[in-house]
């Protein structure tokens, strides 16, 4: 039986706004943004887990909560059976690492590609100090990029080659879990390959265990294990990735799978896409979170109870999961609260 | 029965000058798009598909110069023309939607004004016939509730309705020719697929051409009849979108087709396009693809390579490509299940 | 090791087709407004420096036989009413109101800096403190601070540094805090928190070097205020001590022969907007130049 590495125990993170004495003197609530807002979640040693959502869905808050770089309101993350937060000791820090969307905001655009590399190893003692200018060679190796790249600045790279570097950086400190947010979304389409063929292979060699986080499905069907599919703070949807993709169980997931555009010239997709804006994470809806904007909602049912996620290694939250499917009608466009 | 295209691009050039060098960013293309048709421009970062793209409606970036070629837009020569007559242009006959709906609303001005500004001031309707086509084209794009919608500023509304706006803006003027500029990138893909769809429509019932710029393939797969290829400021391939993507000629677009990751296609591993996009103010010798090619043969680097026209409307620029013929007959790109 | 293709392929050194600003050193020559801040302020700090060189008289000595003298050979542009060269007070005045006003921006601008730094950092309790005393001082003009405070504790340059000090951190502290404030957001610092790197360490080698321009382009325009300060106080008899050359007490001593010997108080005056133009322009053609691309 698999170790699970990671755990996440119905994690909430949430941001009040405007929630000053003044306001609450006034007797008005507090608002509060749940970005994250009950989230379980488990990892198994060496599998790479997709996460995907759109966005206001909270996926990036839980790899930043997972991270250590925001405090859970609620809840825990626990690596190994060891709770964690946010002011977490260094050593416990080395074990889980990030890779971030932005390539032009990754890196230090004032250090070196080693300055910033040595700079890790030397914080955490991880080589003796005459090893570290090959460790540094050794890591841009794993990464596919040559030496020569040790005194550049990132000014100098492309957009996929600053990538690698940042993976170089996050496995500076061999950390066992890697959190991958977005990694590709920012590049072109020919160097996304590279990038996430790079990831799969420093699995396999490394033994990394992957959080991908992605708002691209197709990306998440090629290198994924398992998939979560998270809405409005919560996940709705997980299971295989096989299964996920060809048995979706929630309705959310099937407008997901069927707004995605083919590369088959003029197959349109079918119309069971989703209708309306994703409402905001302030002002939620009633019972079922989806329910506003679901093909299959059922009054009074959706709009009252809030469904929990069922169903046996493939999990979804909804009503009608695993019973028969009501039929399909295009649900009124709600208002939104401006 | 075959009309005259709409746009007529001839051996276009746009130039920047670097401390370094002179930039050609735009580098000899050529293309025509029909009245009616959805064309699409694809290439990825630094084929000067967005510069081409700004060159139709003039609104090239600061430092940018048209160096050579012509531009004829519904009969009218817009690289000769002088500021007046584009400017006339601009709106009525050609108009444009932007990535960023954000940046390119007014944030001051409510929508139902930005939408009702061009009827108003460029077609001479009174302020309450302006107004009426606003909402008439708010609804024509899907916006719920549009008498009331129109009383909003740009922040109140989501990213899809702000979206929504800048189409009804941009058809405001009763263009012939919408100009979209990778318009649904920075949306998710539930409100990208509704923005597709929606374009799609529009494109049917009004008989608006568009010329669609994008890196996304899938996007230009489900809404372009015809595109053009992109790459280091020329067009590589042209033709039918549905010849192109099954039976593609260039090995910089059999590339790319083979590094989407489809939800039809699942491969073991995706492919991708070794080295990068090169200089444009150096570009390489020869074919400026040789250096990334896995067909590069000698004779690749000796001379630039022209275009050579395969069939009706189909052109590529290699030399060799009969061997991405057969690596697309060895593993087709688009096996239908 | 890795399956993926060979970097030589991708030479790296600015191969993207993406326009890249040349740094500093290929750019200052071109920069119009930086060069002639150079040009009119070099032409003051060399004649600044080279006081001794081009002058003949003491500025301190007094000739009681030949006061308040015309431009003459002798005495380039005359005498004051002491009998004092005023060509050689005006020179030796340049050095005291430039290393005044030099050395006054140093102390506000390391402190402002670092509690810059801080407040926009920490926020919480750290931001609030210093918000607070921000604005108190904000909320005075900055000339009534200052006089107000050398008024209080006593005229003398000692008493200026302390002044300027007590009134000048305040603009360092907003600037940098703002960039702070945006800077930390940036993923390289998320990402060296995340790999665990001190907070010292984060604040100082991530965040100073990134933040720090803003408040170098300041520093320019900051010495022009400090420099028509210094000259406002000689002015009011409240800023450096006579007989020590300044320009603001040249000034006043020459108002009350304006009408018969305007060149007592002019020279000094034009003096000072000419080198108050070059720092200016200084300070602007810098912010063109550091400004990130």
């Amino acid at each position: 039986m698999p170790e699970a590495l990671l755990e996440v125990d119905n994690l909430h993170v949430h941001y009040t706004l405007r929630g000053g004495v003044g306001r609450r003197a006034r007797g008005k609530h507090a608002e509060i943004l749940r970005a994250v807002d009950g989230v379980d979640l488990e990892l198994v040693q060496g599998e790479m887990l997709g996460l995907v959502g759109e966005s206001g869905c909270g996926k990036s808050t839980l790899g930043r909560a997972i991270v250590g770089l925001c405090n859970p309101t609620e809840g825990t993350v626990s690596y190994r059976g060891e709770a964690l937060t946010a002011k977490r000791e260094r050593s416990k820090r080395r074990r889980i690492q990030m890779v971030f969307q932005d390539p032009y905001s990754s890196l230090n655009p004032r250090m070196t590609v080693k300055q910033t590399l040595a700079e890790l190893l030397k914080a955490h003692d991880m080589v003796p100090k005459d090893a570290i200018d090959a460790r540094c060679r050794e890591l841009l190796d794993l990464v596919g990029l040559g030496s020569r790249a040790l005194e550049a600045h990132p000014r100098q790279f492309s957009g996929g080659q600053r990538q690698r570097v940042s993976i170089a950086r996050a496995l500076a400190l061999e950390p066992e879990l890697l959190i991958a947010d977005e990694p590709v979304s920012a590049l072109d389409v020919s160097v996304q390959a590279t990038v996430l063929n790079l990831l799969e292979d420093l699995r396999e060699q490394l033994g990394l265990t992957v959080l991908l986080i992605a708002h691209n499905m197709a990306v998440v069907r090629h290198v994924a294990d398992r998939v979560a599919v998270m809405y409005l703070g919560r996940i709705v949807e997980q299971g295989p990735v096989d299964q996920l993709f060809t048995d979706p169980r929630h309705p959310y997931t099937r407008g997901l799978l069927t707004a995605v555009p083919r590369l088959v010239p003029g197959r349109e997709s079918q119309s069971t896409g989703v209708v309306g804006d994703p409402p905001s994470p302030i002002d939620l809806p009633t019972g079922c979170r989806f329910h506003p904007r679901c093909p299959i909602a059922q009054e009074p049912l959706c709009s009252t109870e809030d469904p929990v996620l069922t169903g046996n290694g493939h999990v979804a939250a909804c009503h009608f999961a695993w019973t028969e499917r009501p039929a399909a009608h295009v649900p009124e466009v709600v208002e939104e609260a401006t | 029965m075959t009309r005259e295209p709409l746009v007529k691009v001839r051996d276009l050039r746009v130039e920047f000058q670097l401390a370094r060098g002179t930039v050609h960013a735009v580098d000899g293309v050529s293309f025509d798009v029909e009245p009616g048709e959805a064309f699409g421009l694809v290439g990825e970062s630094g084929s000067g598909k967005t510069v081409t793209l700004r060159a139709l409606v003039g609104l090239l970036p600061r430092g940018a110069k048209l160096t050579g070629g012509t531009i004829e837009i519904d009969g009218v020569d817009v690289t000769a023309a002088d500021e007046d007559t584009q400017r006339h242009l601009r709106g009525t006959t050609v108009s444009m939607i932007f990535q960023e709906p954000m940046t390119a609303l007014n944030p001051v001005m409510r929508v139902g004004d930005q939408i009702a500004e061009e009827p108003l001031v460029r077609l001479g309707m009174s302020r309450s016939a302006a107004r009426a086509r606003a909402i008439e084209l708010m609804a024509l794009v899907g916006i719920p509730d549009p008498r009331r919608r129109a009383q909003a500023y740009p922040h109140e509304l989501s990213g899809g309705l702000r979206q929504r706006v800048m189409i009804a803006i941009a058809l405001s003027g009763d263009p012939k020719l919408v100009l979209c500029d990778e318009p649904t990138t920075a949306l998710d893909v539930t409100i990208q697929d509704q923005i597709l769809k929606l374009l799609r429509k529009l494109q049917h019932e009004l008989d608006v051409s568009l010329v669609f710029v994008s890196h996304d393939l899938a996007v230009i797969a489900q809404t372009c009849r015809r595109l053009a290829v992109m790459y280091a400021g020329q067009v590589v391939e042209s033709g039918a979108v549905e010849q192109v993507f099954r039976e593609p000629r260039h090995p910089y677009t059999l590339g790319l087709l083979r590094a989407v990751p489809d939800f039809e296609v699942v491969r073991e591993r995706l492919a991708s396009i070794p080295g990068s996009p090169p200089d444009l103010a150096a570009p390489p010798a020869g074919c400026r693809f040789h250096p990334r090619c896995r067909f590069v043969q000698e004779d690749c680097l000796a001379i630039p390579v022209e275009l050579e026209r395969l069939d009706a409307g189909r052109e590529v620029r290699c030399l060799h490509h009969d061997q991405t013929a057969a690596d697309v007959e060895r593993e087709p790109v688009i096996v239908d299940a | 090791m890795s399956s993926i293709t060979a970097d030589e392929l991708e030479p790296f050194i600015e191969e993207t087709a993406v326009e890249h600003r040349r740094g500093f050193r290929h750019r200052w020559y071109r920069t119009p407004s930086f060069v002639a801040g150079v040009v009119i302020l070099g032409i003051v700090v060399l004649a600044a420096l080279a006081a001794p060189l081009i002058t003949k008289y003491n500025p301190t000595s007094q000739d009681l036989l030949s006061t308040l003298q015309g431009p003459s050979a002798r005495h380039w542009l005359g005498t004051d009413d002491l009998g004092r060269d005023v060509w050689s007070r005006l020179v030796y005045g340049a050095r005291t109101d430039l290393r005044v006003a030099f050395l006054a921006v140093v102390l506000p601008f390391i402190i402002g800096t670092v509690l810059g730094l801080l407040a926009g950092y920490y926020g919480g309790l750290t931001d609030t403190f210093a918000s607070f005393f921000v604005n108190i001082v904000v909320a005075f003009p900055f000339y009534v601070l200052i006089i107000a405070l050398v008024f209080a504790l006593g005229s003398g340059t000692r008493n200026i540094y302390i002044a300027i000090t007590i009134v000048g951190w305040v603009s360092y502290t907003r600037i940098i805090r703002g960039e702070v404030l945006v800077a930390k957001r940036r993923d390289y610092v998320l990402a060296a928190k995340s790999g665990g790197l001190s907070d010292f360490r984060i604040l100082f080698r991530h965040l100073l070097p990134n933040v720090i321009t803003q408040a170098v382009i300041f520093a320019c325009s900051d010495i022009v205020l400090d420099i028509l300060a210094i000259v406002t106080l000689g002015y009011l008899g409240l800023g450096v001590q006579p007989p020590t050359p300044d320009w603001g007490n040249m000034i006043a001593s020459g108002q009350t022969y304006l009408t018969t010997h305007w060149q007592l108080s002019t020279f000094p005056g034009i003096a000072v907007v000419f080198t108050a133009l070059g720092l200016s322009l200084l300070a602007d053609g810098l912010a063109d130049l550091l400004r990130p691309e």
